[in-house]
């Protein structure tokens, strides 16, 4: 529980925090996952650059039809906006769930992203709710879709030098709803559901089903040619591979796959 | 139940004053080991062994010594320490007692035993150091299992040892497989105790300041019992017990695991003799899960004769209990208390026991709140369920008629229980649980998709520990006797000393309140003061729930004391015979003429002014008594747990909880409250959550707070506790104790509770913790079609 030594830095201007990320730094956000990483040394950068100097990356508004949340935007902040409530339910929920009120008091929106945890809720709510990330590094600004952010265990296509500044929900989601399972109220999900419908299309995306969120694919195409969401639950972990562990096996996590898609469309469909 | 009253009308016995020692520690202003800083200071880590069991071939230390800030990097060879951590229990006269030494000679024997010792200018050096030291190891076959480290060809914890047997615990009554073959119905059941870790908020520490110039040592830790660090650190570092003083400053938990000596306080004392400097260790948190002793850990097999009323005739039980690689301080002890429990509040006359204790690659097991008696009551109260549906009987009923109705009562495992109303007690907790409307909600529930049940259990347990006579005939080479002193200043205030240095049980108010009532001054009047060898008389410590019961009790004599010394005083000043006197409100007055008579606190200024004292009596008002029980005392009660359980997902919630507990006499009903609610909640993190698992090569698989799943107040319910009051007539306040009563009772509450929900699905059995995806998998493979969806 005693980390290395470590640089740290916390800029007020995000061309200010890019050079230092040029440099090498790390970025860190609320650290919520990154301090417990460096404490087990897990995770030993050499200096790190906070970001929570940086007021333009907080906020929720909306830019046209889309929802734009700045990165460092705190959970708690997100989980009680109204407008978040409206326009994508499945991350109000998602948010209100996080952890414990401490956590969700000092957790990020863009770090929890940029974290990328298979047990972690926000990558499977992007992904179902199709939104994107706005990202700048030393290089420029692109946009990363949803599907193309996370690539692997805690791995991201975010380079060294890069950062999330916002994140994008496109206008019209429709309805949507987040269902989790965990064993205590703190823990990460074992498995959650994101379920999004968007007029007589439903789209469900995973977490804890394997190392980035998927989409349940046999859920959804049970559910959108018209078959009973029980009938859907039962193959809402088709094809995948869960990691076996002291939370259950993978036929049980396939289990709570189903029942989650359920619980969440069902969730959803009361909206 | 509990009414707080924020400004006591007197603070006396019975009144739920608040905590006098909270205000500073929610305000920060405890002092912990951590918060220490001696004038140059060093810090020490250990590396420790990532292996189960491996031999160590090589230890290079350059890189750590190297380091900028490395004061020195110690092996076992640099130390020269010839003893080990001792082991004060023998119970079988023949327990196999392997030496652990301080620091790995060659061999370790579990993942997290300490190899190498760092002493650097900040803790921060000093991980960085130990991290930089490069130990070859070549890793050896391991044995996690108690079970299978007793089977043959299992790999040998200790070589000298071919068996892994560490001893064999064996207990029969004459006649009894006569009698167990003569009833008509045997009902077995079997559980595992499962092994769980002591998570205090403030983890071990020491700061040890040996001077070299004068041989004194004063080691600051965080213990239960700091007169036994004492003693042990004389002998194991080898200097007088005179030149030794234990602080232990305020503590923040201990839960048994603190009741122990730990390799880090001999050897933080043997480091800062070498480097010449105190040295600070402050255990991190995941180092705790290793480090620190486990609790439980015990395979246990019953086989009941019984009538077809459910009446027990007799018993077998049979039991392989844990020990770890080494024994700490009571090890081989912990599963004899479970002995001492086996047949609990029931008149069982008829009795074979037979546990064997075994080493295995694991850290060390020891006690843990209940300690032994948790194992005993679950196993029990498991079986008392079974024999009900087996035969058809309601669970109440069956403990009924095995409750022990005549005391005192001589049990078939030879402990005297001096009192007891069990059966008030269970009709109180199922009134409270409305059991006979149970149904209803099992409906209801049903109705929502939910499966409910209701669970008993009913538990005696032994406390009070202990008269010194009974711990040695038990095997256990320390007494159990317990220390005090009261002290009156020259105005009157009063000053207690207790050797029963507390950790988190609130005795400054209590001891306050029993000094308010019995010497009739205010409770704001008291100063209680604890936990430093260097002013407290010897102490034995606070575990066992037996504080109250016996340093309450050497306390109250010693206020007795005071208060007759008072009372010549008073006869001489007042020129009449100390018969003539009579004790009210703080006064000794004429019988008769109350307007004639002092306070005590007057008394207490004759006393040091001394100028008018009777003749032959010493100035002063002063006492010290050494109380030694005769008996331990009884606490009992009933708990009545309800829960929902999900189908689809395995996720057991206690929905319902009553707890009916008679701690005798009660001296500050909140603080009772509190114990019940902590000891309830930490039974039921055991019944639901909690869990220490080894990988078979003995890595431990729960080594954060992550893994190891110690649940919070939002995973937890609301609990409904009461109280019978059957006094306990061994000590002069009637009292027997409350520590451990909720870690005793809950577990097969809770788990009756569940298998009773899940009863209509054909379930008879779950083991702990009933986590979520091991209920659902009992409820899949008791019904593979889904059809209880």
């Amino acid at each position: 529980m005693i980390p290395t030594k470590t640089a740290y830095t916390r800029p007020e201007s995000i061309e200010e925090a890019l050079a230092t990320l040029a440099d090498g730094a790390r970025p860190i956000a609320g650290g919520m996952s990154l301090i417990p990483m460096m404490k087990l040394r897990l995770a030993s950068p050499a200096s790190l650059v906070d970001l929570s100097g940086l007021a333009e990356l907080t906020g929720i508004a909306m830019d046209g039809s889309d929802l734009v949340i700045g990165a460092m935007t705190r959970h708690r902040e997100v989980a009680g906006s109204a407008l978040v409530r409206a326009q994508a339910g499945a991350l109000a929920d998602a948010a209100a769930g996080i952890g414990s009120p401490a956590v969700r008091n000092r957790g990020t929106i863009g770090g929890s992203l940029a974290q990328s945890d298979p047990h972690g809720d926000l990558p499977a709510v992007l992904l179902a709710l199709g939104g994107s990330v706005e990202v700048r590094g030393a290089s420029g600004s692109r946009t990363i879709a949803a599907a193309d952010l996370a690539v692997g265990f805690l791995t991201t296509t975010l380079a060294a030098d890069e950062m999330i500044v916002a994140v994008r929900l496109p206008g019209g989601a429709g309805r949507s709803a987040y269902a989790k399972f965990h064993r205590r109220a703190i823990d990460w999900s074992i498995v959650g559901a994101a379920a999004v419908i968007r007029g007589t299309t439903t789209t469900v995306a995973l977490t804890g089903m394997a190392a980035v969120a998927v989409r349940a694919t046999g859920f959804e195409v049970i559910v959108n040619a018209g078959g009973s969401l029980e009938e859907a639950a039962r193959h809402a972990g088709d094809g995948t591979r869960p990691a076996e562990g002291l939370d259950g096996s993978a036929e049980y996590k396939r289990h709570l796959a189903g029942v989650l898609a359920r619980r969440a469309t069902e969730a959803a469909l009361a909206r | 139940m509990a009414t707080i009253e924020h400004r006591p009308a007197s603070g006396g016995i019975g009144e739920s004053v608040l905590r006098k020692e909270d205000a500073k520690l929610i305000v920060g202003q405890g002092r912990f080991v951590d918060d220490l800083v001696l004038p140059g200071m060093l810090h020490a880590a250990f590396a420790r062994s990532p292996f189960g069991h491996a031999r160590i071939t090589g230890v290079d230390r350059s890189a750590a010594l190297a380091l900028p800030g490395v004061a020195a990097v110690l092996t076992a060879d640099e130390l020269g320490i010839a003893g080990g951590v001792p082991c004060a229990s023998n119970p079988t006269g023949d327990t196999r007692q392997p030496r652990q030494p301080l620091l790995a000679e060659g061999i370790v024997r579990y993942c997290g035993e300490p190899v190498v010792m760092v002493i650097a200018t900040n803790r921060y050096t000093a991980r960085d150091a130990a991290d930089a030291i490069v130990i070859d190891y070549e890793p050896l076959p391991a044995v996690v299992d108690g079970r299978k480290a007793l089977a043959p060809d299992a790999p040998l914890v200790h070589g000298q040892y071919p068996d892994n047997l560490c001893c064999t615990l064996r207990h029969e009554t004459d006649g009894f497989e006569e009698a167990f073959a003569a009833a008509p119905h045997v009902v077995r059941s079997a559980n595992f105790n499962q092994r769980i870790t002591p998570v205090s908020m403030e983890t071990r520490g020491v700061v040890a300041d040996w001077v070299r110039a004068s041989g004194e040592v004063t080691l600051y830790t965080s213990t239960q019992v700091p007169h036994f660090v004492r003693t042990f650190v004389a002998v194991i570092n080898e200097t007088s017990e005179s030149k030794v003083r234990v602080v232990t400053p305020d503590v923040g938990g201990g839960f048994g695991a603190k009741l122990n000596t730990y390799r880090e306080e001999y050897l933080a004392c043997a480091a800062s003799k070498i480097v010449g400097a105190p040295v600070k260790w402050i255990e991190d948190r995941s180092e705790s899960h290793n480090a620190t002793i486990h609790g439980r850990d015990q395979h246990q097999q019953y086989e009941a004769a019984v009538e077809a009323d459910g009446k027990i005739r007799a018993l077998r039980f049979r039991a392989v209990q844990n020990n770890g690689a080494y024994l700490q301080l009571l090890t081989p002890s912990i599963s004899h208390l479970t002995v001492f429990m086996v047949p609990g509040p029931y008149a069982i006359e008829n009795i074979s026991i037979e546990v064997r204790q075994a080493f295995t690659n694991t850290t060390p097991t020891d006690a843990y709140r209940g300690a032994g008696r948790p194992e005993a009551t679950h196993g029990l109260e498991r079986l008392v369920d079974e024999i009900a549906d087996e035969l058809g009987l309601d669970p109440a009923d069956v403990r009924r008629r095995n409750f022990i109705e005549e005391f005192p009562y001589t049990t078939s495992v030879g402990l005297s229980y001096d009192s007891g109303d069990y059966g008030t007690a269970l009709d109180r907790a199922l009134e409270l649980a409305c059991y006979d409307t149970f149904e209803e909600r099992r409906a209801e529930a049903r109705g929502r998709g939910r499966y409910r049940g209701i669970g008993l259990s009913s538990y005696v347990e032994v406390c009070g520990l202990a008269p010194s006579a009974v711990t040695k005939a038990i095997g256990i080479s320390a007494p159990g006797w317990e220390s005090s002193t009261v002290r009156m200043h020259p105005f009157g205030k009063v000053t207690v000393i207790t050797g029963s240095s507390p950790h988190g049980q609130g005795h400054a108010t209590s001891w306050s309140q029993i000094v308010a009532t019995e010497l009739g001054v205010p409770f704001d009047d008291v100063e209680v003061i604890h936990g430093d060898t260097a002013f407290a008389p010897y102490g034995l410590g606070t575990y066992g729930s037996r504080s109250l019961a016996v340093a309450g009790a050497a306390l109250y004599r010693s206020v007795q004391k005071v208060k007759e010394k008072g009372r010549a005083i008073a006869a001489h000043e007042l020129e009449c015979s100390v018969d003539d006197l009579e004790w009210a409100d703080g006064r000794w007055s004429v019988k008769g003429s109350p307007e004639r008579g002092a306070t005590i606190q007057g008394l207490a200024t004759s006393a040091w002014v001394a100028a008018n004292l009777p003749p032959g009596l010493e100035p002063g008002m002063e006492a010290t008594t050494f109380h030694d029980p005769p008996n331990f005392t009884f606490p009992f009660g009933t708990h009545v747990c309800e829960v929902e359980i999900d189908p689809e997902t395995g996720r057991v919630e206690v929905v319902g909880y009553v707890a009916v507990d008679d701690c005798g006499n009660v001296i500050n009903p909140m603080i009772v409250e509190g114990q019940v609610h902590g000891g309830v909640i930490q039974s039921i993190a055991q019944a639901i959550f909690e869990e220490t698992v080894y990988a078979e090569d003995g890595q431990l698989r729960t080594p954060t707070l992550v893994e190891y799943q110690v649940p919070s107040a939002a995973d937890l319910p609301r609990i409904t506790s009461d109280r019978t009051v059957t006094p306990s007539p061994v000590n002069p306040l009637g009292t027997k104790g409350i520590g451990e009563a909720g870690t005793i009772a809950a577990c097969p509450a809770v788990v009756n509770a569940a298998v009773d929900a899940l009863s209509v699905l054909g379930i008879r059995h779950l083991e702990m913790p009933m986590q979520p995806h091991r209920v659902w998998e009992a409820i899949r493979n008791a019904n593979p079609t889904g059809a209880a969806r």
